[in-house]
């Protein structure tokens, strides 16, 4: 609620820089835009208050190439998908509109049976293939003032077709919300789908991999090929680097995997074990957790392994580090006071203090701002489920109900979604669930898949 | 007499898997595994027929601390000599029965003096994956403690912590968590 009453403030001048980035951005092609602010700051808002009722017919291809056509339905549908995820916009649901015939071009929709379905916007699109090179255009129509009000154009590969509907999700809310979409963003994740076995002597163990995906669930790839155990994945903030907790060893060390060089680093060499490690948000540093001191404790170091510091001194378990978006401070999990507990300390190693007082809290995951939260995994009974403790309000709301276990809560870059894990569905699967515990979505189903993190 | 072992223990192998092959519940441990080299008691055969075989080269008989000696690592681990410790939910406590069990093991590890064993801590599934992995470090880090103050030099016990990775027991009830919290020794040289 507040939230949505806070970006009404924001829309009038927001409306007006729209306009100013269709004329900036596409000049020959588009019917200029009327600059009539008053008219798309209405299409923008819809009834009342009510978010924005927006249809996403699909694409047109003008061509017989099957394979345009079929890039044309895909785009359409995940663009769809992104839009509704955010729940920024009314998404009409498509199949009401299978009916209301293809517009001839992408400027003649027609705009009656639009407005008939309640619509006040629509997003109409066109997918041309030239050999290997795509051309793509979206176009965003305020159905009343049956005007155009926001256009974009792309061209490039035709192997991801699914990638020009997050980047334009991603658009679409940046200049007609204000906000940072999630559409391009990546989970990264441990999963023991392979069935491969650990060698050595105990026949019953499997490896676990780490895997890459959207956010979405979408194009899941493996990253780890060292048939052991690799669990705990944290991304970089560039995306193109994962810090991770391997046993190819026999014994637990972070490997950070350069996934686009296919290269591997090992920045703590042969200098002891070390497990859960998080990248500062500026990627320059790298908190974990190692008993190289004797237990386990919090240590931070700089990205190649030099500048290790240790931040815990206490004969208690400290575990699962986690940073705050400005990286001054970091929350872990300390069984200190006998069971464990999420507490924070200063990056500096002072002004330590415990945050929860649960049965037994794990995981702690700090939300990027505007938010000030964090989430943990919190015993609620047989199992776990996800809570969030408020820090403005010092409180502590409950966002899963029991079902199955839920564990390993990872935020989204914009504070709006979790991901975790949960075993609701059987085995153990990764769900994506919004800050308010609506939107679940599954987002793996093959083998067992754990500890997710998200992107920036 | 080894051609005979070898022949009663296909034997043995071809019982497992018919057995394994009707009783689809055993654990993974009856997996048709490659046999152990040496004698697999665990399992009921009927007894060889006391034939005499010729044997052109008399092999002295081996007393039996030297036969476990003699065992390969991977073999030595299969059926380790060495006894898991197990420990009480959420807890790192070494238990009376832990305790017995770690004062046989450091028996053993007094008669083969040569003997490293890295001691993994594993966990039952009902706590978190992340908080498990320190849990199963106390654990095996007690046992360790354990164990040099029974006179085991330091230098000869490594610790490794899987949390609740790899259980050893599938299934969630109280049998199956028993049996994961523990400690659990593997011969890593001799």
């Amino acid at each position: 609620m507040m939230f949505h009453r806070r970006l009404h403030l924001v829309l009038a001048p927001l409306a007006a820089s729209a306009v100013l980035v269709v004329s900036a951005q596409q000049p020959p092609p588009a019917a200029p835009a009327p600059r009539q602010q008053s008219q798309i700051e209405i299409s923008l808002t819809g009834d009342a208050g009510a978010p924005p009722r927006l249809a996403v017919p699909d694409f047109l291809a003008p061509s017989d190439d099957p394979e345009a056509q079929e890039m044309a339905r895909t785009i359409a549908q995940v663009l769809w998908d992104d839009l509704q995820f955010e729940r920024e916009f009314y998404m009409i649901p498509r199949d009401t509109y299978r009916t209301i015939p293809a517009a001839p071009s992408l400027g003649e929709a027609p705009f009656d049976r639009w407005r008939e379905l309640g619509a006040d916007g629509l997003v109409v699109g066109s997918v041309s293939k030239t050999g290997n090179t795509v051309r793509v255009e979206m176009r965003l129509l305020n159905v009343r003032g049956r005007q155009q009000i926001y256009a974009r154009e792309y061209s490039g590969s035709a192997a991801n077709p699914r990638l020009y509907a997050h980047t334009m999700a991603d658009e679409l809310h940046q200049s007609q919300r204000a906000l940072r979409g999630v559409a391009r963003t990546r989970l990264a994740f441990s999963s023991d789908r392979n069935r491969e076995r650990v060698a050595g002597p105990i026949d019953n163990r499997e490896v676990k991999e780490i895997y890459v995906a959207d956010y979405d669930g979408a194009n899941q790839r493996r990253i780890t090929v060292n048939r052991s155990l690799n669990i705990m994945p944290s991304w970089s903030p560039d995306g193109r680097s994962l810090v991770y907790t391997s046993y190819r060893r026999g014994y637990p060390e972070l490997l950070i995997s350069n996934i686009f060089q296919g290269t591997l680093e090992t920045p703590l060499g042969d200098r002891g074990q070390s497990m859960l490690g998080v990248f500062s948000p500026d990627g320059t540093r790298i908190a974990f957790a190692s008993n190289r001191d004797g237990n386990s404790e919090i240590y931070v170091m700089n990205r190649d392994g030099s500048g290790l510091r240790r931040l815990t001194t206490h004969p208690g378990a400290d575990i699962t580090p986690t940073w705050s978006p400005t990286g001054t401070q970091i929350a872990f999990t300390s069984d200190r006071t006998g069971s464990p507990q999420v507490w924070i300390i200063g990056a500096d190693g002072l002004n330590l203090r415990r945050l929860t007082y649960e049965s037994y809290a794990d995981r702690a995951t700090w939300s990027p701002a505007p938010y000030n939260e964090i989430a943990f995994a919190a015993r609620t009974g047989p199992g776990f489920d996800i809570k969030i403790y408020n820090l403005a309000e010092g409180q502590t709301r409950q966002i899963t109900f029991g079902e199955g276990t839920n564990e390993s809560p990872a935020w989204s870059p914009n504070g709006r979604h979790l991901a975790f894990t949960s075993t609701r569905a059987g085995r153990t699967q990764i769900f994506s669930i919004d800050r308010d515990g609506r939107n679940l979505r599954q987002l793996t189903r093959e083998g067992n898949n754990f500890t997710p993190h998200w992107s920036q | 007499m080894k051609r005979q072992t070898r022949l009663q223990l296909a034997m043995v192998v071809l019982l497992l898997v018919a057995v394994g092959a009707c009783a689809k519940k055993t654990p993974p441990v009856a997996r048709p595994a490659p046999p152990p080299a040496t004698g697999a008691t665990a399992v009921p055969t009927p007894p060889l027929p006391p034939e005499p075989v010729s044997e052109p080269v008399p092999v002295p008989p081996m007393p039996e601390e030297d036969e476990i000696g003699s065992r390969s690592l991977d073999d030595l681990n299969r059926e380790s000599p060495l006894q898991p410790a197990f420990f009480a939910y959420d807890a790192s406590e070494v238990t009376p029965a832990a305790q017995a069990a770690l004062q046989a093991n450091a028996a053993i590890l007094r008669k083969y003096p040569t003997w490293q064993v890295t001691i993994e801590g594993h966990c039952d599934e009902r706590g978190t994956a992340e908080y498990n992995l320190a849990l199963g470090e106390r654990r095996a880090l007690t046992a360790r403690d354990y164990l040099i103050s029974l006179g085991i030099a330091a230098d000869r016990l490594r610790t490794v912590s899987y949390g609740k990775e790899f259980p050893f027991e599938p299934g969630s009830n109280e049998g199956a968590w028993a049996k994961n919290r523990r400690a659990h020794f593997v011969i890593t040289a001799r």
